[in-house]
């Protein structure tokens, strides 16, 4: 299967069209599925195919690179392709037989077609060895982004989306502008042709300018501290689906456009030693870590909470990133597919309670732990993951950091990691203490757990956070060997 | 049954046993006797890998390799076996006085109640066995949540708060202090398994070995050395049964088996003698070994002066594990033995008041001697051996402790042996013997509330002990701090390897 | 340094300033949106100006295929912008009809009034 490569990216985006013209609620319903599913296959193979055979590159339409566009998966990228194509695989069937939040009779083809150019934008961002190809899959994603998260019940998606759309759209001009700058020195658009032809032009101002434009560009995308104001309002007020893919997925595929362009194309050696960008990164990080904490114990929403959680998570993954030690980046990478499991499989209890409940405020939440026991029961493990209790997931990630601040020899950044997980223990147990809890004088009767097909996407996430906790060998053992790939390899 | 199987039957069994007690909850009858079946199996099983260990082998069990390096294993030693035995074997008292208590008590959530009891037993013997830091960390932070139901059992607004310092505490310490501790161990050495003789020697040195023990001690929270003792009193809120159990022998005697452990296999006794990285802990011990125990005589409350009873006795431990002595492990291994079966019994004692007359305060439990022979015979016996008098099993442990006092030329803390020794016998004395000698308060609890006990109360009429099932545990417990006595030898015999390595 | 021969980035600088200062200083909600255009258009300016080769004519093949010695500007940079105008468009479209919506859902399209309804409202 020669073709896979392309194929990955071809198959969602004809099926978003398609996906127009099926006007029947299930078929185009089951259709989506198979397309998310088909896309994981695919995903999956190219991720074997890379681990037995090596960097696999793929000719679009036969034109050579550097002139064509090069489709080039090495284990980083088929290792986020995995991530996103899983995550969008689980979330799809999500909730099969009930009718789609927010949506209006007969919109549901609309839904379902943005659903899946998301998917295609946010797989093309993946595997592209192009820079100019990123931007454009980049606006692909984030315009199907926007689109699905203005379909909230509540008017205020409709602000939180164009809040979204013009921050996001920002960010992607300002990496447009990094791309036209690195063009302008190196005279090509190939991501490995960009990686040797830069070390010469390093020096110039115009390629610190592009360095400087991308990071913030990016750093858009990635709500990473204080360029985060979007996310909060974004994640609240979608519908919790949409925000379970987006929290999952959005800002995974953002930090591996950062990591690609710190460490393939301008070197690990460039940004850090001589351009110092840990000295920004890394302070940004530990306030997104535990700013975004502190945020998350106010919140009376339950998604607000979730929201303010991921900007803190998002601190972690680029603080692996700034220590540009192995286990930092190793750590980095792997909450890249923990936090997608932990935050996907949370917004996905919250999409059944408010299935159920019809709202996701903290108040109303009380003592719904007797009624929906196996619901809770997800939302306790996925709390537990966030905190890094060890046999989670969550725990895995924190090893790595403070052992990567430990062997850049900060041990107040590594109580740093500590204390901050710590406050992730008061946000989630609020939670918990108000469902279990106070359940006197609130009539709960009639009230259980959501459907099957709702409890099943939710459990195989949270699920994840466990079997992932013990068994971390596709996880973190890939997640080291891309970071050793990473810092050796390229200068 | 092969070793290796015996470790992870005895460990599955409680689990298995959580299961079983949450598909019967229905059925009470069942219910119960799924508990009492599981708590006899798992001892039996816990019992057959003693001679293994005796013998001088060391089975062990690996479930899976979490990271490289880092692997979740089972490994049984002589500390650990001691205390799966004293968990796994005081279990089965405790599970006849829980029922007889939540039935004499008419609780709510027994259901709940009983796995939450179960899971909690199955992360003890989890930390008992394990091979790594990891797997212990593991457990320990199992232990921690499973407990917390227990803890909240009542459900109102104090139990809450109660379990929010009971959390707040010991995760704080957990992840703040213990986790950093066990990351710089990797840090340092490069792998978190156990080892006789420790593996810290040669990579660790100087004041960075006092400060990474202080992480240990300080970490777990479990063994309540002060400044972060408050969760155990706070969790007084919980049924006695849990109290008794848990806060008297499971979960503490988790922590200071950690600080043992700890000492023993990742410091190495020689290695912290030689660079006395452990004389400030000494201090600290005694510190809370003495601050606790004046507290205690200021307690009415029979349970919270049993609390600060325990917070002073547990120190009792890490000091012996403080001094790095021979003697001084041997003394704090044996006293978790001997401690868990005389405050098992004083809290047993406490609720079969509670249940028979509802007193809570040691000034209204005047004279109940007369209405409560056993039990407050019962609690004589459990104060003799908190004491540390003889003929009673906690005697030998003080010997001991003193003994490695004096070996490591710390002959201070044998003058803080004595001084809390008088200091117990001031806060528990006076309970026996107001209920005995003094004459009984007329008070409106004791008309009609006591349920009658059925066989006793018909041989001895005037009798208003608890029910049957409260009162003969705890009369069992009670003869097993005299039957300690005794075998003090063959724990000594079973500790001794411990010391002896490199 | 060659200040007045940098003019293209001068005026790429200009509007891109321009540009964002609209986004953020304006509260009307389709001002924004022109603001976000004109920020767009500035990137655009960025590649299309670097892409003039000096002496360099437009990049299509003469009518005379023979001749040989015809100095093209880069054609590469102008592919990129249509491909950019057309997300630019996207974007436009996609931001003013949820301003249309969000006309629909306050009854104005001013960031204050509609933060004002917010706060009203919770």
């Amino acid at each position: 299967m020669e073709h896979l490569p392309v194929l990955q990216i071809v198959i969602p985006l004809l099926a978003a069209p398609v996906c127009v013209l099926l006007r029947h609620h299930a078929t185009v319903r089951t259709f989506a599925v198979l397309v998310a599913w088909t896309c994981l296959g695919i995903a999956l193979t190219l991720l074997a195919e890379v681990r037995e055979g090596g960097t696999i590159s793929y000719h679009l339409g036969n034109w050579a690179p550097p002139l064509g566009i090069e489709y080039r998966v090495d284990l980083l990228n088929a290792y986020v392709l995995v991530i996103v194509s899983a995550i969008g695989a689980v979330v799809m069937p999500f909730g099969f037989g009930t009718p789609e939040p927010g949506l209006r009779d007969g919109q549901h083809h609309l839904y379902y077609a943005a659903f899946l150019l998301c998917l295609t934008g946010l797989l093309g961002i993946t595997i592209t060895g192009d820079a100019f190809n990123v931007f454009v899959f980049l606006e692909v994603s984030s315009l199907a982004a926007y689109t699905l998260i203005s379909l909230g019940q509540h008017r205020r998606a409709l602000t939180a989306g164009f809040s979204y759309l013009i921050m996001g759209s920002i960010g992607g001009t300002f990496i447009l502008v990094a791309i036209g700058m690195i063009y302008m020195m190196t005279g090509t658009l190939n991501m490995a042709d960009i990686a040797e032809r830069l070390p010469p032009v390093l020096g110039t101002r115009t390629i610190w300018m592009a360095l400087a434009f991308l990071i913030i560009g990016v750093s858009i995308k990635l709500a990473v501290f204080p360029l985060h104001q979007w996310l909060p309002n974004a994640y609240s007020y979608a519908p919790p689906v949409v925000s379970a893919f987006l929290a999952a997925t959005a800002t995974k595929v953002s930090y591996y456009v950062l990591v690609r362009a710190i460490f393939t194309l301008f070197g690990a050696a460039f940004v850090f030693e001589t351009m110092g960008m840990q000295r920004l990164l890394m302070p940004l990080a530990l306030l997104a870590m535990f700013l975004g904490s502190i945020a998350a114990i106010y919140q009376e929403d339950l998604k607000r909470v979730l929201a303010y959680s991921s900007i803190a998570q998002i601190g972690y993954m680029t603080l692996g990133l700034s220590f540009a030690n192995e286990d930092g980046l190793t750590g980095g990478l792997v909450h890249l597919f923990n936090h997608a499991l932990m935050k996907g499989g949370l917004f996905l209890v919250v999409a059944g309670i408010v299935y159920k409940l019809g709202s996701s405020a903290i108040g109303d939440l009380r003592g719904i732990g007797r009624k929906m026991p196996v619901t809770m029961a997800a939302f306790v493990i996925g709390g537990l993951s966030l905190i890094g209790v060890p046999g989670t997931v969550g725990f895995i990630s924190k090893w790595y950091l403070v052992l990567a601040a430990l062997d850049s020899g900060s041990y107040v950044v590594a109580f740093m990691i500590l204390a901050s997980s710590l406050l992730a223990v008061v946000y989630v147990w609020r939670i918990v203490e108000v469902m279990y809890f106070q359940g006197d004088g609130e009539s709960r009767e009639g009230l259980s757990d959501p459907p099957l097909s709702m409890l099943i996407p939710t459990w195989v996430l949270i699920g994840g956070t466990i079997y992932f906790g013990f068994t971390t060998e596709l996880t973190a053992g890939t997640a080291s060997e891309i970071a050793r790939m990473l810092l050796e390899g390229a200068k | 049954m092969t070793p290796p199987t015996a470790i992870g039957v005895a460990v599955l069994l409680p689990l298995l046993g959580a299961i079983g007690i949450q598909l019967t909850g229905k059925r009470p009858n069942l219910r119960e006797a799924v508990t009492i079946l599981t708590s006899l199996l798992t001892f039996g099983v816990v019992l057959t890998l003693v001679r293994e260990v005796t013998s001088g082998s060391r089975p062990e069990l690996e479930l899976a390799e979490v990271l490289p390096g880092v692997a979740l294993a089972f490994q049984v030693e002589p500390l650990g076996m001691l205390y799966a035995l004293v968990a796994a074997g005081l279990w089965i008292p405790t599970a006849l006085y829980a029922i007889g208590y939540c039935r004499g008590h008419d609780e709510q959530n027994q259901t709940r109640f009983f796995t939450c009891f179960a899971l909690a037993i199955f992360a003890a013997l989890g930390i008992a066995f394990s091979r790594n830091l990891f797997t212990l960390f593991l457990f320990y932070e199992v232990l921690t949540l499973s407990t917390y139901p227990l803890v909240t059992h009542y459900g109102n607004d104090e139990a809450k708060a109660a379990g929010r310092t009971y959390l707040g505490i010991l995760l704080t310490t957990s992840v703040m202090f213990l986790l950093m501790a066990i990351l710089w161990t990797w840090h340092l050495t490069g792998t978190l398994e156990f080892a006789p003789g420790g593996i810290l020697n040669g990579k660790a040195e100087g004041p960075m070995v006092a400060v990474l023990l202080a992480l240990y001690a300080f970490g777990t929270g479990k063994a309540a050395l002060m400044p972060f003792h408050r969760w155990l009193p706070a969790a007084m809120v919980a049924p006695t049964p849990v109290s008794a159990l848990l806060h008297a022998v499971a979960i503490v005697k988790a922590g200071v088996f950690t600080v043992l452990k700890v000492i023993v296999y990742v410091f190495g006794i020689n290695f912290l003698d030689e660079t006395d990285a452990s004389v400030w802990l000494m201090y600290a011990a005694s510190f809370t070994l003495l601050a606790s125990s004046i507290i205690a005589l200021t307690k009415d409350n029979l349970k919270a002066r049993l609390a600060y009873s325990t917070i002073s006795q547990l120190s009792y431990i890490v000091l012996g594990g403080a001094l790095a002595t021979s003697a001084g492990i041997l003394g704090g291994g044996m006293h978790i033995a001997m401690h868990a079966m005389g405050k098992i019994t004083l809290f047993f004692c406490a609720g079969a008041i509670f249940v028979a007359s509802h007193k809570k305060n040691i000034s209204d439990m005047d004279g109940i001697g007369r209405a409560m022979p056993f039990t407050m015979s019962a609690f004589f016996l459990g104060s003799m051996s908190i004491i540390g008098l003889p003929p009673m099993g906690g005697s030998w442990s003080k010997w001991y402790l003193a003994l490695g006092a004096a070996d490591g030329h710390h002959a201070i803390f044998i003058a803080v042996l004595m001084i809390s020794s008088l200091l117990s016998i001031g806060y528990l004395m006076p309970v026996v013997g107001r209920a005995f000698l003094f004459p009984a308060k007329a008070s409106e609890h004791d008309h009609g509330h006591a349920p009658a006990s059925g066989p006793l109360s018909r041989i001895f009429p005037g009798l208003h002990e608890a029910p049957i099932l409260c009162v003969a545990p705890l009369c069992l417990t009670a003869l097993g701090c005299i039957a300690l006595f005794f075998f003090a030898g063959d724990i000594y015999d079973l500790l001794l390897p411990i010391t002896l390595e490199p | 340094m060659d200040l007045l021969g940098l003019w293209n980035y001068w005026a790429v600088i200009v509007l891109m300033m321009i540009g964002l200062y609209i986004v953020i200083a304006r509260d009307n909600l389709v001002k924004k949106m022109m603001g976000l255009s004109i920020f767009q258009v500035s990137a655009i300016m960025l590649y299309v100006s670097m892409g003039k080769v000096e002496g360099g004519t437009a990049p299509i093949l003469p009518a005379d295929p023979s001749e040989s010695d015809v100095l093209y500007s880069n054609p590469l940079p102008h592919v990129l912008m249509l491909t950019a105008i057309v997300v630019g468009v996207a974007t436009t479209a996609l931001g003013l009809a949820i301003v249309v919506r969000i006309y629909d859902a306050y009854g104005t399209v001013e960031e204050d009034e509609i933060g004002a309804v917010d706060r009203q409202e919770s």
